[in-house]
């Protein structure tokens, strides 16, 4: 088995190249004391765009934790490219914004520099060539011009958009993304998922968190309804049945008739960003 | 003008002073480096409890060896490096809140130390030593362990810099860059745990921890950066600790006292004038910011 050094010594897994980008086979989780997640079990092809639905609670975040290989399932397993996540740096998790201290006292170039710590190796400060990536991934979003600037002046497109530059920096494969959009405004959503389509173009895996049942209808390959356990994972038209939500979601939906006949669906669990 | 540069000078032809002021230049900056990380991550009242935990260590050092610098030096080392690590370990493992478990382990080791000076024939004075300081008493081995000890720690955070900023920043980002997380988090506990050993007999165990976190606090509130931060903590610090000692000696009070209140005047300036953060300039600029919000 070919392998890559680690910063610390440790060797980093390479990519089996017909494994698929993530398989989860029968998760279960535990977070303080209760089951976070039950026997979820999926597949992702590479550079898909994938929803994760459910209610406040459902698991999303003990999931993504669990894909990173920050958290350990209690049964089953996690495997990216063939290998266990704690194997690959590849894997780039983007934390809610409400869990970010943003009066530490780091600019959003320095933010974004942070992706590059796991290829640069111990005792060692970023050279030429990280500095000059870094400054591409800030292009790509569209934020070279606020690199200088201390990372609470930046508004919650505009912090979101480092972190997504920060997974560039990563050169991660698998990104994920908790509730990106929450909170933010239709203009800045728009940027969010311009650049999410220029990811999928280098086929760049996605999964993003997300309480927008439409938007996750609308601008995703394929939908996961979780709720602890797996309710549904394939095309919204399938998924987001009125039955199958309901069971996820028990009483934080509500459904009402409208006049054309159509079902509007509210999530009452949450509202907008929780700063 | 002379009058100015005597006031300076005066001082200088005692040998005490000079190795208290080089002492207190160099607690100064080790504290004040070693407390950015301090700040940043809420850990004030860890390095007070900690500075606290040492008394034990080194009333043992005490009674075994006496008033001999050098053993009481490593007594401390090893108990504070310990405690540390015993303080971080429960933390993780129990069911009780970390700061709680803190509170135990600081008050238990703490009546310990007492109880054992109490056994001493000169009671007051030895506790008072301990928990004041005495930089007029450095001798020139102390500056050296200082100096050393002091040294490394610093190499230490400027060498693991950009580890120690990850696991501080975003311990998730820590773990899927695959750092080895806990081993840096227990690394900081012990540079924590040298700082405060090495600062003891400059500050003292009461006065420990505003050495720790003021320096490093003020010079949060001017700068947006941490290497700046870092940098102006340690100037701050340093300049603390020359100013405090030439007021402790014409005026006659603690020389640690003196060191740690113009550490709170420093504090203070900048609540009050910090162009950003501070209570004054800062209500102005946020002001200007809202009339002009950037895009």
């Amino acid at each position: 088995m070919s392998e890559t050094r680690s910063p610390f010594g440790r060797r980093h897994a390479t990519h089996i190249p017909d494994a698929p980008i993530l398989e989860a086979v029968g998760v279960t989780a535990r977070y303080n004391g209760r089951v976070a997640l039950d026997n979820v079990s999926f597949r992702l092809t590479k550079g898909e765009r994938v929803a994760v639905v459910g209610p406040n609670g459902a698991g999303k975040t003990t999931l993504f934790k669990v894909i990173a290989g920050v958290l350990a399932p209690t049964q089953g397993e996690v495997r990216v490219a063939g290998h266990g996540p704690r194997g690959h740096i590849c894997i780039a998790y983007l934390p809610q914004r409400s869990e970010v201290d943003w009066n530490f006292p780091v600019t959003v170039a320095d933010v974004v520099m942070m992706g590059r710590i796991g290829k640069m190796g111990l005792l060692r400060y970023p050279g030429r060539q990280d500095h000059a990536l870094v400054r591409r991934c800030l292009d790509i979003v569209g934020l070279a011009e606020l690199a200088d600037r201390q990372i609470g002046e930046l508004s919650g497109g505009q912090q979101q958009r480092m972190f997504i530059a920060r997974a560039l920096a990563q050169e991660a494969e698998l990104m994920l993304m908790d509730e990106p959009l929450t909170g933010l405004d239709v203009g800045s959503q728009e940027s969010i998922f311009h650049i999410l389509d220029a990811l999928r173009e280098q086929r760049v895996t996605v999964m993003v968190a997300t309480h927008d049942l439409n938007m996750a209808a609308a601008r995703f390959d394929r939908v996961m309804l979780l709720n602890r356990r797996l309710f549904g994972f394939g095309p919204a038209a399938e998924v987001f049945a009125p039955d199958r939500l309901r069971e996820a979601y028990g009483d934080n939906l509500r459904f009402v008739q409208s006049d054309d006949g159509l079902m509007v669906l509210t999530d009452t669990c949450c509202g907008g960003d929780r700063r | 003008m002379n009058g100015l540069v005597d006031i300076v000078l005066a001082p200088l032809q005692y040998g005490f002073m000079m190795r208290g002021l080089a002492a207190s230049v160099m607690v100064g900056v080790v504290c004040a480096t070693v407390g950015t990380y301090v700040v940043l991550r809420g850990m004030a009242f860890f390095g007070d409890a900690l500075a606290h935990a040492i008394l034990p260590g080194v009333a043992v050092g005490y009674l075994v060896s006496g008033v001999a610098r050098g053993p009481l030096f490593w007594w401390a080392l090893g108990t504070a490096i310990l405690t540390a690590l015993g303080i971080g370990a429960v933390g993780k493992e129990t069911r009780i809140k970390e700061d709680t478990a803190i509170g135990i382990i600081f008050a238990t080791m703490f009546a310990l130390g007492i109880a054992l000076i109490s056994r001493t024939q000169s009671y007051a004075v030895d506790l008072a030593h301990f928990l004041f300081g005495d930089v007029l008493g450095v001798s020139m081995g102390d500056l050296a362990l200082t100096a050393g000890f002091g040294g490394l720690v610093i190499l230490t955070i400027v060498a693991l810099y950009k580890e120690f900023l990850v696991i501080s920043f975003d311990p998730i980002l820590a773990s899927t860059l695959r750092l080895p997380s806990s081993l840096l988090n227990y690394l900081l506990l012990v540079l924590i745990a040298v700082t405060i050993v090495v600062s003891l007999q400059t500050v003292g165990i009461a006065l420990m921890v505003a050495m720790l976190v003021t320096p490093a606090a003020t010079a949060y509130l001017l700068t947006r950066r941490l290497p700046l931060m870092m940098g102006l903590a340690a100037l701050l610090g340093a300049a603390a600790g020359v100013i405090g000692l030439y007021v402790s000696y014409y005026l006659g009070i603690a020389s640690g006292a003196a060191i740690v209140l113009v550490c709170s005047a420093f504090f203070l300036l900048a609540v009050l004038f910090a162009p950003r953060r501070g209570v004054l300039m800062g209500r102005r600029a946020r002001a200007e910011s809202r009339e002009a919000p950037s895009a």
